[in-house]
């Protein structure tokens, strides 16, 4: 009985090790999202394209799925992604844009040089909606489904790596 | 060994006055961010503020709270606090807002709930395995000493 007692420290250790092995695995810079499986939150906000024209969530139309993406003139990784949007677009995703804390003007020129690959732009001039719905930077991209739920969360630039390996499988299984 | 002495002495110097006046400057900006960008007015108001800036995590720059942080969003947050603080909201009501939209993960003092049980009961779990063990080699002593 005191013989094994003696190996106490050493399960110690061991359930010690297993904890930081798990911490270490786990990615430091991920986030969970609070807003996976939620709907995407009440707006009413004019269009960056007609500024007399207001839209709110009902206006988010999906067929299959949609990317709510979230960008600004004013951020330097939204002028690299820019470009692979427009191909997303183009191959026939929707994409429903979210203009943060922006120029109105500033953000028609870019639409009208760079390609508009949006069905609508929202234009959310004190970044409210971009809070409601947990942004934590710009750019960021969303991935929502049939009933608007929001089913997956991109933080940083999307391009083709992070097109394929995490919003395929999800809308695959769709 | 004197010439050794001397730039040691200096040096010491040096630090004693430079971490006294880099405090001094901590002091004075902790007080500037509450009072010039952020107006309240009264005390109780204000002390919400600062005690929920320095409990809420910034999302972005994750291990510094709102009070230290200068990322855009934690300017946000720190305007959305000003509002609810200013608007009455309770303590739940602001907890509930942050969590909503960020995530438990905003929280520095998480809640008491299932999935936290083991982090706020663990250390007094292991005090109270410490008290049993130390009672336990007491008591199993205590007989041997007689003997001897």
């Amino acid at each position: 009985m005191n013989r094994l007692a003696l190996f106490i420290p050493l399960a110690l250790f061991v359930c010690f090790a297993i904890i930081v092995w798990q911490v270490k695995g786990s990615d430091p810079e991920a986030v969970p999202s609070a807003l996976l499986g939620r709907a995407v939150p009440a707006f009413n906000m004019p269009m960056v394209k007609d500024a007399e024209k207001l839209v709110s969530e009902k206006d988010l139309v999906v067929d299959g799925h949609a990317l709510i993406n979230m960008w600004a003139t004013w951020c330097g990784p939204c002028r690299i992604e820019h470009p692979y949007l427009v191909s997303l677009a183009e191959s026939g995703v929707a994409i429903f844009g979210v203009n943060g804390k922006d120029d109105l003007d500033a953000a028609r020129k870019w639409l009208a040089e760079k390609g508009d690959p949006y069905q609508f732009s929202v234009f959310d001039i004190e970044g409210r909606l971009g809070l409601d719905m947990g942004v934590t930077g710009y750019p960021e991209t969303f991935l929502i489904g049939q009933d608007g739920k929001i089913l997956h969360k991109r933080v940083g630039i999307m391009d083709e790596r992070i097109w394929v390996r995490d919003f395929l499988p999800i809308i695959e299984k769709l | 060994m004197s010439l050794d002495y001397k730039p040691l002495f200096v040096c010491k110097r040096f630090f004693r006055t430079g971490i006294f006046s880099v405090l001094m400057l901590l002091v004075v900006s902790l007080s500037a961010t509450a009072e010039d960008f952020y107006p309240f007015d009264n005390d109780d108001d204000r002390e919400r503020f600062l005690r929920f800036s320095h409990e809420l995590r910034c999302p972005q720059c994750k291990s510094q709270n709102l009070a230290g942080s200068d990322a855009d969003v934690a300017e946000d947050l720190k305007r959305e606090l000003h509002r609810l603080i200013t608007e009455k909201q309770t303590d739940q009501e602001i907890v509930e807002f942050m969590v909503s939209r960020y995530g438990e993960f905003v929280l520095y003092k998480p809640q008491f709930k299932s999935n936290t049980y083991l982090l706020w009961l663990l250390p007094f779990a292991l005090f109270l395995l410490g008290v049993l063990v130390f009672v336990f080699v007491i008591l199993k002593r205590q007989p041997d000493d007689d003997d001897e």
